[in-house]
This record gives C-alpha cells, sequence and structure tokens, in this order.
C-alpha cells in the first residue's frame, strides 16, 4: 500500500477514479461531474450584480466551491504527503523534439525554466502562462464546460454536443502543439 | 456572508436555505479531494503529459480519459436503466447539453489554451495546492477569462 501510494499511478486506477466521480456526484446530489463552471461562480461571488452571466443565486451552487476547495486540498496532500519520487516518465520522443525546441530540464512536473515567476513578463512565459490561462478560463465558458464537464460527464451521459467540444478541445491542442509552439519556444 | 444566508432563509423562492450548510457539502469536497489526488498521482498535472498525449507518443492520457468515459457511460446507464434515486431520494435528472457554435469556438480556444498551460481547470486547482504558487498565476488568468467571456458574451456567436 505504502508503495503503491509512493509511486505514479497507471492509467487506469486514475481513469476509473474519475469515472467513478460521476456516478458519486448524481448518487450524493444530482449534481453533474464539472470544474470550469467553478470558475464562474467565483466571477459571480465576487461581482455586484451588473452582468447577467453572472448574475444568478451562485450560493445554489455552493457545493461546485466544496468540490473544487477538495481539488486543491487533494493537490495538497498528494503534493506534500504522497509524492511522486519520481519526474514524469515522458515517451523518448516528445522529450526528444522538446529538446530541440530549448527544454532541457525533465526533472519536473512541467518545465520550470518556462514556468517560473522571472519568465513571467518574457514573450514566452507571458503567452504560456498568462495568455494560456486567459484562454482556458475564456474557452472552458464558452464552450460550456472542460475535460470533466464535457468529455468526461457529457460523453458518459451520451450528448453529442460534447462529443463535438470534445473534439474542437483536441483540435486546438494539435494546432498549439504542432504549430504554434515550435515557433514559440524556439 | 452570514447576512446573506439569513436574507435568503426569509425569501420563500430560496428553499434550500441550508446549500451552505459545511456537512452537506462535506461529500462533494471528499470527492474532490479524491480526484485533486488522483490528478496528482496519475500526472495528468503535467505539461509534459498534455504534450505527449498532442504528440500522439503516449497512451497515457487517452487511457486516463478513455476508461474515465467508459466507468462514467456504465455508471449513468445504471443509473438510468433502474431510475436510482439520490440518497435524499431525489429523482436523478441530468440537464442534456444543447448544441451551440460555441462549443467550437470555445473548445478551439480551450484547446489551445490547454496545450500552453499543459493543464486543464481541475489540475490548474489541484497544481495549486501541491504548491506550485506559478500556476496560481494561470489559474488566476482563467478566472479572468471567464469574466471577460461574461462581459462579452451578448457579443460573440452562440
Amino acid at each position: 500500500m505504502i508503495e503503491f501510494l509512493s509511486k505514479p499511478w497507471p492509467w487506469y486506477v486514475a481513469g476509473i477514479l474519475f469515472g467513478i466521480a460521476v456516478p458519486a456526484l448524481l448518487l450524493i446530489g444530482n449534481k453533474t461531474f464539472g470544474v470550469s463552471s467553478s470558475l464562474r461562480h467565483i466571477c459571480a461571488a465576487c461581482l455586484p450584480e451588473r452582468f447577467t452571466y453572472f448574475s444568478y443565486n451562485w450560493k445554489k451552487e455552493t457545493w461546485n466551491l466544496f468540490f473544487i476547495t477538495g481539488i486543491i486540498l487533494g493537490g495538497f496532500i498528494a503534493g506534500y504527503f504522497l509524492k511522486n519520487l519520481a519526474p514524469p516518465e515522458i515517451a523518448a520522443h516528445t522529450k526528444q523534439v522538446l529538446a530541440q525546441q530549448g527544454i532541457s530540464d525533465f526533472n519536473h512536473l512541467f518545465p520550470v525554466e518556462l514556468f517560473n515567476f522571472k519568465s513571467l513578463f518574457t514573450f514566452k512565459g507571458f503567452i504560456l502562462m498568462i495568455v494560456g490561462g486567459f484562454m482556458v478560463g475564456f474557452g472552458t465558458r464558452y464552450a460550456g464546460g472542460c475535460t470533466s464537464g464535457h468529455s468526461i460527464m457529457g460523453l458518459s451521459n451520451l450528448q453529442w454536443p460534447s462529443l463535438v467540444a470534445t473534439i474542437c478541445f483536441m483540435v486546438g491542442g494539435f494546432v498549439a502543439t504542432w504549430f504554434i509552439l515550435p515557433y514559440l519556444l524556439n | 456572508m452570514n447576512n446573506q444566508i439569513t436574507s435568503d432563509e426569509f425569501n420563500p423562492d430560496y428553499k434550500v436555505s441550508s446549500d451552505f450548510s459545511i456537512i452537506k457539502n462535506i461529500p462533494f469536497l471528499l470527492v474532490g479531494v479524491v480526484f485533486g489526488i488522483t490528478l496528482v498521482k496519475a500526472e495528468v498535472v503535467s505539461w509534459f503529459r498534455i504534450q505527449e498525449m498532442f504528440r500522439f507518443d503516449s497512451f497515457h492520457m487517452y487511457g486516463v480519459i478513455g476508461t474515465a468515459v467508459v466507468v462514467g457511460m456504465i455508471s449513468v446507464a445504471i443509473i438510468k436503466r433502474f431510475k436510482m434515486k439520490t440518497i435524499q431520494g431525489e429523482e436523478i435528472k441530468i440537464e442534456p447539453k444543447k448544441f451551440s457554435i460555441s462549443q467550437i469556438f470555445g473548445g478551439l480556444i480551450f484547446g489551445i489554451g490547454w496545450a500552453f498551460t499543459g493543464a486543464c481547470p481541475g489540475p490548474l486547482f489541484a497544481l495549486v495546492g501541491s504548491g506550485f504558487a506559478i500556476l496560481f498565476v494561470s489559474l488566476l488568468s482563467a478566472i479572468i477569462g471567464t469574466l471577460v467571456y461574461g462581459i462579452f458574451k451578448d457579443k460573440l456567436p452562440h
């Protein structure tokens, strides 16, 4: 058990646990699995009711804020007490391509040479961290869901609009990975 | 905050004044904890793992999402087939998703952001919890992205 907890978990363990979250939330309180709506509730809770998109009773969605608080707490527990001792074992080909694009440090969860406070105001850092984050928040709300709400919950409920959204998530990612990042990183 | 709860209790339209109840919300918090731990332990929070996925160099992320969808699909089918109820005895209802062009535009925008930050919203929260302060900047930026979307929503094609 201790060994299992200190090693990275295989895909099927993660997949099963994520999948179980869908019926768990439905059975606990008729809630649909989804993370990105929390971004809307955070805005609604902080803003005066001037914009229609943010004027609704966000307090009825308190469960979702507890849910994301749980994710933060889970990240804390895993990051401090169940830490994966080795960095992710990344495919050799991805490493090779990224090395050609100037990334040399593969010893962390993310490229620390690009993701740090110093590079925040360099062109690369600004695009990756700030523009990237902005697009995540803007895009998920525009699409009405993210990987959890559309790709896991929506597909679980056989919703074809969620399939369209998921395909677009992937297409966007492919475009960025294959056509934008090579120029941005070099 | 306390004032708001009190005013809600006096508002007849607001039936569920216990939405703020900590006890009632603890189960959702616990589901979040398991989700957050798993995101980190299975390296879904890794920028490199996302790069691998978009480069088709690894099965890992496809396995994670694929398994989750299969487990979710079977669960939802069972819940519908047996008309299962929530633990409070409520009927389980899942809102259908309506198609609109916004899923295409929003989806593409999110996809690009996902490749840049290497994180979708769940991992952003989990990474912040793991103590990576730098990702808090991306999370804040995501909240601002949502805010800007909300402000300009009516001017965008839907």
